[in-house]
C-alpha cells in the first residue's frame, strides 16, 4: 500500500496527525518510566563497588544519551529544512532544541550528584562532563539565535547553519576534550564490555532510554503543533479550529 | 531577456503581491510603481537575486537566475537605497573598488572620466563622509558609467538628486536603452524616458 | 578580486587605526589583569600564562569580529558584494584573512612580549607565538560564520560570542597544550599539526558555510 507520506509534510495534516500520535507517546512514555524506576530502583541489584549512589546511572546515562542523539537528530531535520525548504522540518529543529538542551541539563546534573559520592567532589573537569557541558552551550547558541531573529524564515535557515557546523564540530570537540583530559572511568557500557553490568541494570537502562525517546516525541510533537499555530496564525485552516474552538 | 514569472512576496505574515508577470526584452524600460510598503524595493531586490520569491521563477535568458548565479551577476547591476560607498575611503578609491568587485578592473584615468562625467570634477580624493547626499548618489551612480552591464535595477536612482544629475542620468539611460541595454527601476519622480518599449508594472 | 578584498579592508583599517589598536590594547589589558587577580607568584604565572594568552586572544578577535561585516552591511557594500560575479566564499576567505591580518597578527606579535611578563623561558614562547600563528587565522575564519549569521540582530555581539566561543575550544584546548607540553619537556609538535589541520579545515569549509550565513541574513 503506497502512503503518501508528503501529505504530512504539509503542517495542517501534520497539525491533526500529531494530535492524535501524542496520546500513544505519552502513555508509552509513562509505563515504560515507571517500569524503568522500578527495574532500576527496586530489581536491579546494588552494585559492590558504588554502593546505592550508583542508581543515578538510569538517569544520568539515558539522559546523556538522549541530549547528543536530539543534537544530531536536531542538524538533520534543521539541514533537510534548508536544503528542501520544508517548513515543517524547521519547525521540527526548533521544537527538538529545547527537549535536547532539557536533557543535557539533566545530564550535567545528576553527573554532579553522582561525582559528589564517587570522586567526592561536585565537578570534575573530566572528559565526558565537558563535553557535555559544551553540548548545552551549544543547544543554549542555536536557541538564541533564532530568538535574536524576528523573520522565521531568516530564522529557520540561520539555526539550521548553526546546527550544522555545531555538528560537525561536536567530534572534534569531544575529541579535543579526551585529549586535554582522560580522567574519567572507561564507558560504561560498550558492547565488548557488556559482561562487567548486571543483565538487569542493563534493562533498567535500556527502558529507561526508550522511556526518554518516547517522553521525547511527545513533547516535540507538542511543541511542534504550537509552532504551527505561531507560524500559521493568518492561515484559513487555524482561523476555522479557532471558531471551532478546537484551540 | 528577463522575465518574471508569477512571482508573489511574503513579508511576515502579509502577502505585498501574487501572480506578478513581465518580461523585458533588449532596450525596454520597466518602470515599477506603487504606493509606499507595496513592495517595489522587495521585487528589486528579487531580480537582483538578494531574495527569493515566495512563488514563481525569475528567468534570465532561458534559465532561471538562481542556477545562472555567477554569470547572472556579471550582467546584471543593481544600485539599491544604500549608497554601497565607505565613508572612509575617497571618492576614486570607491568607485575603482566597487567596480573591481563587480568584475570590472578600471584603470584611475578611466575612473577620473566617469566622476567627471557624472559631475564630481575635482572631488576625486575627498573622503566620502564630507560629501553631501546628492553627491553620494552620484558616487554610486558613478559604477553605471564603468560597468558595463546590459540589466540594470535601480532603487529610486534619483533621490537627493538635483535638476541638472537628474537631467545626467536621463541621458545616461536613454543611451544605455538606445544601445540595447535594459533597465528596471522604481521613481516617485516624474521622469520621461524615451525606451523603444516602456512597461508600467502597478503594485497595488 | 581577492587581491582586492584584503587591499580595501587593509585600507580602511588603515584609515581607522584606532579600531586595530583597541583590540591590541584590550589583548594586553586583560592579560596583564591575571597577576593583579592571582598575585605575583611566578610558578603560578608560568603554568597559568599559555591559558590566559589564549583565552586572552579568544576574547579579543571575537570582540572585533563585529566589525568584519556590520560595517559593510549598513552601508550597502556587502549587498553589492553579494552580487558579484566572482565566489562569495572566495570574498569571504578574503575578509577573513584580512580580519587576520588587522587583529590577528598584532595579537601573534604582541604575545612573545606578554610572555616574558608571565616568564615564560624562551623556547616556551617561540612555541607559544608559533601556535597563535596557526591558531588565530581559525579563529577569523569560524568567527566570520558566527559574524554572519548574527548580522543586524539586536544584541549581536553578544550573541556572537554564544555562537562562537565553543567552536573555539578545540584551538584553545591545543593551542595552550603545545605551550604546557613544551614546558613539561614532552614534544609539542603534534599539538601544532592539530592546529594546522584545523586551519586547513576551516579555511575550506568556514568561507562556505559564511557565505551562505549572509545570502540568508540578507534575504
Amino acid at each position: 500500500m503506497a502512503i503518501n507520506w508528503f501529505k504530512y509534510s504539509s503542517p495542517a495534516s501534520f497539525y491533526s496527525l500529531a494530535g492524535k500520535m501524542i496520546p500513544l507517546f505519552v502513555f508509552a512514555a509513562v509505563i515504560l518510566l515507571v517500569a524503568g524506576l522500578y527495574v532500576g530502583f527496586f530489581v536491579a541489584p546494588t552494585d559492590f563497588q558504588q554502593g546505592e549512589a550508583y542508581r543515578i546511572i538510569f538517569i544520568h546515562v539515558p539522559a546523556a544519551w538522549m541530549s547528543m542523539f536530539l543534537y544530531v537528530v536536531m542538524a538533520f531535520w534543521a539541514g533537510i529544512g534548508l536544503a528542501f525548504n520544508t517548513r515543517l522540518s524547521s519547525m521540527f529543529a526548533s521544537a527538538i532544541a529545547p527537549t535536547g538542551a532539557m536533557f543535557t541539563f539533566i545530564a550535567l546534573w545528576t553527573g554532579a550528584l553522582w561525582g559528589k559520592p564517587m570522586w567526592g567532589t561536585w565537578w570534575v573537569w573530566d572528559a565526558r562532563l565537558t563535553s557535555e557541558l559544551i553540548l548545552f552551550f551549544l543547544y543554549i547558541g542555536f536557541m538564541s539565535l533564532q530568538a535574536a531573529i524576528d523573520d522565521p524564515r531568516r530564522a529557520d535557515k540561520a539555526g539550521a547553519i548553526i546546527a550544522l557546523v555545531g555538528v560537525v564540530n561536536v567530534p572534534i570537540i569531544y575529541f579535543s576534550v579526551q585529549w586535554w583530559n582522560t580522567l574519567h572511568q572507561g564507558a560504561s557500557v560498550s558492547v565488548n564490555q557488556a559482561p562487567a553490568m548486571a543483565s538487569t541494570m542493563l534493562m533498567g537502562m535500556l527502558i529507561m532510554v526508550f522511556a526518554s525517546w518516547m517522553y521525547s516525541i511527545a513533547v516535540i510533537l507538542k511543541r511542534t503543533r504550537v509552532i504551527i499555530l505561531e507560524r500559521e496564525s493568518h492561515t484559513a485552516w487555524v482561523a476555522e479550529l479557532h471558531k471551532k474552538g478546537a484551540v | 531577456m528577463l522575465h518574471g514569472i508569477n512571482l508573489a512576496c511574503v513579508r511576515g505574515d502579509r502577502e505585498l503581491f501574487r501572480d506578478v508577470n513581465f518580461s523585458l526584452e533588449a532596450g525596454g524600460l520597466m518602470q515599477v510603481r506603487g504606493p509606499n510598503g507595496s513592495g517595489k524595493t522587495s521585487l528589486l531586490r528579487m531580480l537582483c537575486g538578494l531574495s527569493n520569491p515566495a512563488a514563481g521563477e525569475i528567468r534570465w535568458g532561458d534559465a532561471p537566475i538562481r542556477a545562472l548565479d555567477g554569470e547572472y551577476y556579471a550582467a546584471m547591476t543593481y544600485i539599491g537605497h544604500l549608497s554601497g560607498t565607505k565613508d572612509d575611503l575617497t571618492v576614486i578609491e570607491n568607485l575603482c573598488i566597487s567596480s573591481a568587485l563587480a568584475g570590472f578592473e578600471i584603470e584611475a584615468g578611466q575612473a577620473k572620466e566617469a566622476l567627471n562625467h557624472i559631475g564630481l570634477r575635482g572631488r576625486e580624493a575627498l573622503p566620502v563622509k564630507v560629501l553631501s547626499q546628492g553627491q553620494r548618489r552620484r558616487v554610486a551612480l558613478a559604477r553605471l558609467l564603468v560597468c558595463k552591464t546590459p540589466l540594470w535595477i535601480l532603487d529610486e536612482p534619483l533621490v537627493a538628486l538635483d535638476v541638472l544629475a537628474v537631467k545626467l542620468i536621463q541621458e545616461l539611460l536613454e543611451r544605455h536603452l538606445k544601445e540595447g541595454g535594459m533597465v528596471v527601476m522604481t521613481t516617485h519622480q516624474e521622469i520621461d524616458i524615451t525606451a523603444t518599449s516602456t512597461t508600467q508594472l502597478h503594485l497595488a | 578580486m581577492f587581491m582586492w578584498i584584503i587591499k580595501r579592508d587593509l585600507l580602511l583599517a588603515v584609515r581607522r587605526q584606532s579600531d586595530v589598536l583597541t583590540t591590541l590594547f584590550f589583548f594586553i589589558i586583560v592579560v596583564s589583569l591575571f597577576p593583579l587577580s592571582v598575585g605575583p607568584e611566578m610558578n603560578m604565572l608560568r603554568t597559568m600564562a599559555p591559558g590566559v594568552v589564549w583565552v586572552a586572544a579568544l576574547l579579543a578577535s571575537m570582540l572585533s569580529l563585529g566589525r568584519m561585516f556590520s560595517n559593510d552591511y549598513l552601508d550597502g557594500t556587502l549587498e553589492q558584494m553579494l552580487l558579484s560575479p566572482q565566489s562569495l566564499s572566495l570574498l569571504v576567505l578574503g575578509k577573513a584573512f584580512a580580519h587576520w591580518l588587522v587583529t590577528g597578527v598584532p595579537l601573534v606579535l604582541m604575545a612573545p612580549v606578554l610572555g616574558i611578563q608571565y616568564d615564560l623561558p624562551a623556547e616556551a614562547l617561540l612555541v607559544l607565538t608559533s601556535a597563535l600563528l596557526l591558531g588565530t587565522p581559525v579563529l577569523s575564519l569560524i568567527g566570520a560564520i558566527g559574524a554572519a549569521l548574527t548580522l543586524g540582530l539586536r544584541g549581536g555581539g553578544v550573541l556572537v560570542s554564544l555562537l562562537v566561543l565553543p567552536l573555539y575550544i578545540p584551538v584553545l584546548i591545543f593551542g595552550s597544550g603545545a605551550v604546557e607540553a613544551n614546558m613539561s619537556g614532552v614534544e609539542f609538535s603534534a599539538h601544532l599539526s592539530l592546529i594546522g589541520a584545523f586551519l586547513l579545515v576551516t579555511a575550506v569549509f568556514a568561507p562556505w558555510a559564511a557565505a551562505w550565513s549572509l545570502r540568508v541574513s540578507l534575504e
